[in-house]
């Protein structure tokens, strides 16, 4: 095999992570990690770096669109990367002392719990109830729908920042956005409209995967040659699956076909790591 | 809410918009650039990806001005990689700029305090 066939091997690959993770919302990371160790046998290390990358291209360039949109509040962002980036940081540090096999089969777990998180029915809430830490941090906001401007309150505030620290160590871990867990937060605990947690994930994501990217690169951990075709890969297929997604309305089938495509990668994960062939 | 100052949350999310669209645009491009440089020179070499130390010349930020000056694929795709990082530590510093423009103190120390979180986080290799 020639540097070239290996190069396309992994841009193809990246490509359908990106397609995937847009479609199920998962992220591209969660699955360019699995097909590079287990199919092409880089090392871990490597492919987390790759992940990380990649992932601060899709949230940077998703984030573009909606933040012009304003649908994104981009205070309560900026306040919870305080948690994201000290989670991230903590947990890229720890990355580097974690045995790979082990760090495979925590990969596959949380793999796992995401795929099936993300086939939750999501229920829009607006919560007019006010918090009095929410108000102070002016986190309150508003956003604008084809029926005017809604205005929500965000509640427990301090919940939220603790499961955001998890979700950046997780992130500086094992170089993935974490966004099913961001938006979990923001969802179930700070009781923030759907449409708002997620964007704001998003928007958060990109910044908490900088935070762990700079441990990752003077480690050495980001290899350009394998970066190259992940980053470039991720990206185009999460804008073919963004298209896709806008065009077809009953696109529920498609889900369930990934996600079991995703739970199939992450059991390989886990039964590699425990058999201690990653 | 500050609303009355002339610098608003919208024109906030207009700047940030194109910061990060300019920022992946050029970050990739560069990337793609240097993948095209890298495949032309090594392509049919045989890869060797496993348990693999990269060279400290795509670590260290002289290593990789050099190897730009030698036009080597690697580098420039690590300068790439490098910009893509730096874009949404860009959108923390325009962030605190446009805080700073609405008078929103609280923000503006918030945004500084991500952004040496992070600075911190770059010194690590320097430290460990």
């Amino acid at each position: 095999m020639s540097v070239l066939i290996f190069t396309l091997i992994i841009l193809v690959g990246s490509c359908f992570a990106g397609l995937v993770g847009s479609l199920t919302g998962l992220g591209g990371g969660f699955i360019i990690i699995p097909l590079l160790t287990i199919i092409l046998r880089v090392d871990i290390h490597y492919a987390i770096g790759a992940s990380l990358v990649s992932i601060i291209a899709t949230s940077s360039g998703s984030a573009a669109a909606y933040v012009k949109e304003g649908i994104t509040n981009m205070r309560l962002g900026m306040f919870l990367e305080i948690a994201t980036t000290v989670g991230a940081v903590c947990g890229a540090m720890l990355a580097m002392f974690i045995p790979t096999h082990f760090l495979a089969v925590i990969l596959g777990t949380i793999l796992i719990f995401s795929a099936l998180l993300s086939l939750r029915k999501k229920a829009q809430q607006i919560v007019e109830h006010k918090s009095a830490l929410a108000e102070k941090l002016e986190l309150n906001g508003s956003y604008p729908t084809a029926d005017g401007t809604v205005n929500y309150s965000v509640s427990n505030v301090g919940g939220g920042f603790v499961v955001m620290l998890f979700a950046g160590l997780l992130s500086g871990l094992l170089g993935i956005g974490s966004g099913a867990l961001k938006v979990l937060a923001m969802d179930s605990i700070m009781k923030v409209p759907f449409k708002v947690s997620t964007t704001t994930s998003n928007f958060m994501i990109g910044v908490t995967g900088a935070a762990s990217a700079v441990v990752y690169l003077q480690r050495g951990y980001i290899d350009p040659a394998i970066s190259m075709p992940v980053v470039i890969g991720v990206l185009a297929g999460a804008m073919a699956g963004s298209k896709i997604l806008v065009n077809t309305k009953s696109s529920g089938w498609l889900r369930w076909f990934f996600v079991i495509v995703v739970l199939v990668l992450a059991s390989q994960l886990i039964y590699n790591g425990i058999i201690g062939k990653i | 809410m500050a609303a009355k100052t002339r610098f608003k949350d919208a024109d906030m999310q207009a700047i940030i918009g194109w910061v990060l669209r300019i920022g992946v645009i050029v970050s990739v491009s560069v990337v793609i650039f240097g993948g095209i440089v890298y495949l032309y020179r090594h392509g049919s070499e045989a890869p060797d990806h496993k348990n693999f130390i990269t060279q400290p010349s795509f670590v260290q930020l002289n290593g990789i001005i050099q190897g730009i000056i030698d036009f080597h694929g690697r580098s420039i795709i690590q300068a790439g990689i490098i910009l893509l990082i730096a874009t949404p530590i860009l959108r923390i510093i325009f962030s605190t700029i446009s805080f700073a423009l609405e008078r929103d103190r609280l923000y503006v120390m918030i945004s500084l305090l991500v952004l040496l979180i992070i600075f911190i986080s770059s010194m690590s290799g320097h430290i460990g």
